[in-house]
């Protein structure tokens, strides 16, 4: 089952209006060959729409998506040769696990003792070897989840779609899958594209990851660059959790409240800058301390113990209401601190991040 | 774990009341229609049992079963009963399968009105559906008329009082009753499967025949039963629009009764239709997996 031929995918300017709702306005998004892109909104947001839309599925109103070389914007669904992990698992009741698994590869008209083969090295590469004579109403979540992976990689798809996949499993199984999924798609090399509304499993598992909304695509980048530079809002807020400050701009030089901020990244653009704070990346400091670093001072509101974390709410001096998450271990400066305590917060310059509220879409 | 003062099983024998009592209202709830059942079902039947058992004579005597046997007129009404009802529940299947399907594809508010179209025959008078039939069918009537006006073809054609009069009209009444289940059970069937399979590579058509029709089938199975055990005891429309050439067994139980006067031989009939139909729901129940049609479901 060896990828020799992962293709890439290119979506331009793909649009889907429902009434007067577009699900997809105008997307552009090409993925790299080989891949594992994930698709990430709130519901809504038109995620769900464009895997569609590459599935073969919804007809978008115009637009142009091509799979390596090919244009398949026409193409039916059954003929676009790529492999589809369902929501709903969508396997059928009415045939067995290994009858289930060799679909695909019957319709191929693959010789039986070929297809038993295939099956088998499927099942094997899910983990469920020997459960091919299993009825499908007698596995567990879990294990449906993987006879559908294997029934959407045993015809060696070169693209490999996933709505999803995890949502209907419980917490543990599905951080366990993640990783699962993860060096699955590091062996078989295809190119994935997989639908998630879970920031956590998108930035566990992705290569890239599409942050979208409304229709439109709001970030386009690694984990690591969504989650620390988020380039607007939306991504700030939806990706981790944010507090927003409004900063003031005086001679190219940001601040708060008079304070001079330090923020190497802020490309110094005009607009409305606002600076990003997350909650663990905010330190209990002193003024002597902390003095590298932005400073904030603030007034303990509410404390809250969540074993490996504890949160703290504090207020700024603008009334500003700012979450600070620290570790939990003997001896943390959180521990020391009671409602009602001043103290004083600080943000490492390079953890400082300032977007442009003016501008809410990716400028790319 | 108990602490020594109070007893080893506290309130155990409270508890186990409670249960009991609980179980009393619930017979309880269902004991007026398990009487309902009692007089209006079991007690009639085993009447006819009884009666079927009584010869002309008076006397015990298996003489009405005898003459099942002997006589050839009885072998005929059966197998009649067997063709009308084997023929009704096939074109039903043929015309009913396919609006089923379509109706099953539509959006859910043009596919409620399509099921109104299916309904309102069903909750019209069975008896007015069977005569207007016969307006529509005899040699004066309406189809009749238009299709010499037109030049289809010369002289009436007998579409009634024959086996095609009584099987337009039992497939036009019974349509619903396969209508129904099978629209249901294809209501029921997930898109996605369709989807999975048409990603699979299937075509629409095998994606039918593979997927559809498969998760179809105890719908259709569950109709065509309920289909064909109705024809078995169908009465009114093979006498009205049969015109006395087509005799199935509830139109010879009429005849013993209204003009031969013989309860005994019009029992014995009803025991045999009502075992032959019990058997036949007792296999079908075995063989096929009929969706929730004998209740328990799987």
């Amino acid at each position: 089952m060896s990828q020799t031929g992962a293709l890439p995918i290119s979506i331009s300017q793909v649009t889907k209006r429902y009434g007067d709702v577009y699900a997809l306005d105008n997307v552009d998004l090409e993925v790299k060959r080989g891949e594992f892109l994930t698709l990430l909104g709130p519901s809504g947001s038109g995620k769900t729409t464009l895997l569609m839309a590459l599935a073969g599925f919804t007809r978008p109103d115009h637009g142009s998506i091509r799979f390596g070389d090919n244009e398949i914007i026409l193409t039916p669904p059954h003929k676009r040769d790529v492999g589809m992990v369902f929501q709903s698992y969508a396997l059928f009741p009415h045939m067995d696990v290994a009858a289930n698994v060799g679909f695909p590869l019957k319709l191929r008209k693959v010789g039986k003792p070929e297809i038993a083969e295939r099956v088998n090295e499927a099942l094997e590469t899910v983990q469920l070897a020997g459960y091919g004579e299993r009825r499908i109403n007698q596995l567990s979540g879990g294990q449906k989840q993987r006879v559908a992976l294997a029934r959407a990689i045993v015809f060696s798809p070169r693209i490999l779609l996933m709505d999803e996949p995890l949502s209907a499993l419980d917490k543990k199984l599905r951080e366990h899958m993640q990783i699962e999924l993860r060096h699955l798609h590091e062996k078989l090399g295809m190119t994935t594209v997989y639908v998630t509304h879970d920031q956590r499993e998108a930035l566990t598992m992705s290569d890239r990851i599409a942050v979208i909304n409304h229709g439109r695509l709001m970030q386009l980048d690694t984990p690591r660059a969504i989650y620390d530079r988020p380039a607007n809002r939306f991504v700030a807020d939806f990706i981790g959790e944010s507090t927003f400050l409004e900063l003031d701009t005086k001679n190219g030089q940001l601040s708060f409240g008079g304070n001079v901020i330090k923020a190497p990244g802020w490309s110094g653009d005009t607009g409305k800058p606002a600076l990003i704070l997350r909650p663990e990346r905010l330190v209990i400091t002193s003024r002597t301390a902390g003095k590298a670093m932005n400073l904030f001072t603030a007034t303990v509101r509410e404390l809250v113990y969540q074993g490996d974390t504890s949160l703290m709410y504090a207020g700024l001096a603008d009334g500003t209401e700012v979450t600070v998450r620290a570790g939990t271990r003997t001896g943390a400066a959180i521990e020391n601190i009671s409602i009602g305590d001043d103290i004083t917060l600080g943000l490492h310059p390079d953890d400082t991040v300032v977007i442009d509220e003016a501008g809410e879409e990716l400028a790319s | 774990m108990s602490s020594i003062s109070s007893p080893a099983n506290p309130n155990e024998t409270l508890l186990k009341q409670h249960a009991a009592r609980e179980k009393w209202v619930l017979l309880g709830l269902s004991a007026p229609a398990l009487i309902l059942v009692l007089i209006v079902m079991v007690l009639p039947v085993g009447w006819l049992f009884y009666l079927s058992f009584i010869g002309s004579e008076g006397t015990v005597s298996m003489e009405n079963y005898a003459r099942m046997l002997e006589s050839k007129s009885y072998g005929r009404i059966f197998v009649t009963t067997f063709k009308v009802s084997v023929l009704t529940t096939a074109i039903c299947i043929a015309i009913g399968y396919p609006l089923a399907y379509f109706l099953s594809q539509l959006p859910s508010r043009a596919a409620n009105i399509c099921m109104l179209a299916v309904l309102l025959p069903f909750w019209t008078s069975l008896l007015v559906r069977t005569y207007a039939w016969l307006v529509l069918l005899q040699r004066k009537g309406l189809i009749n008329t238009w299709g010499i006006e037109a030049g289809l073809w010369s002289e009436p054609i007998a579409l009634v009082h024959n086996l095609t009069g009584t099987l337009i009209g039992m497939v036009h009444i019974m349509l619903p009753f396969l209508v129904l289940p099978l629209y249901s059970s294809m209501k029921a069937i997930d898109p996605d499967y369709l989807k999975a399979a048409s990603n699979l590579g299937a075509k629409p058509s095998q994606s039918f025949w593979q997927v559809f029709f498969p998760l179809s089938l105890p719908g259709l199975f569950a109709g065509s039963l309920i289909v064909f055990v109705l024809c078995l005891g169908f009465f009114v429309t093979p006498a009205v629009l049969g015109g006395g050439k087509i005799i199935m067994v509830s139109n010879q139980i009429t005849n013993n009764i209204e003009l031969f006067f013989n309860w005994g031989a019009a029992s014995a009939l009803g025991v045999v239709l009502l075992v032959v139909t019990l058997v036949i729901l007792y296999v079908a129940s075995k063989l096929l997996p009929l969706d929730n049609v004998m209740g328990g479901g799987h």
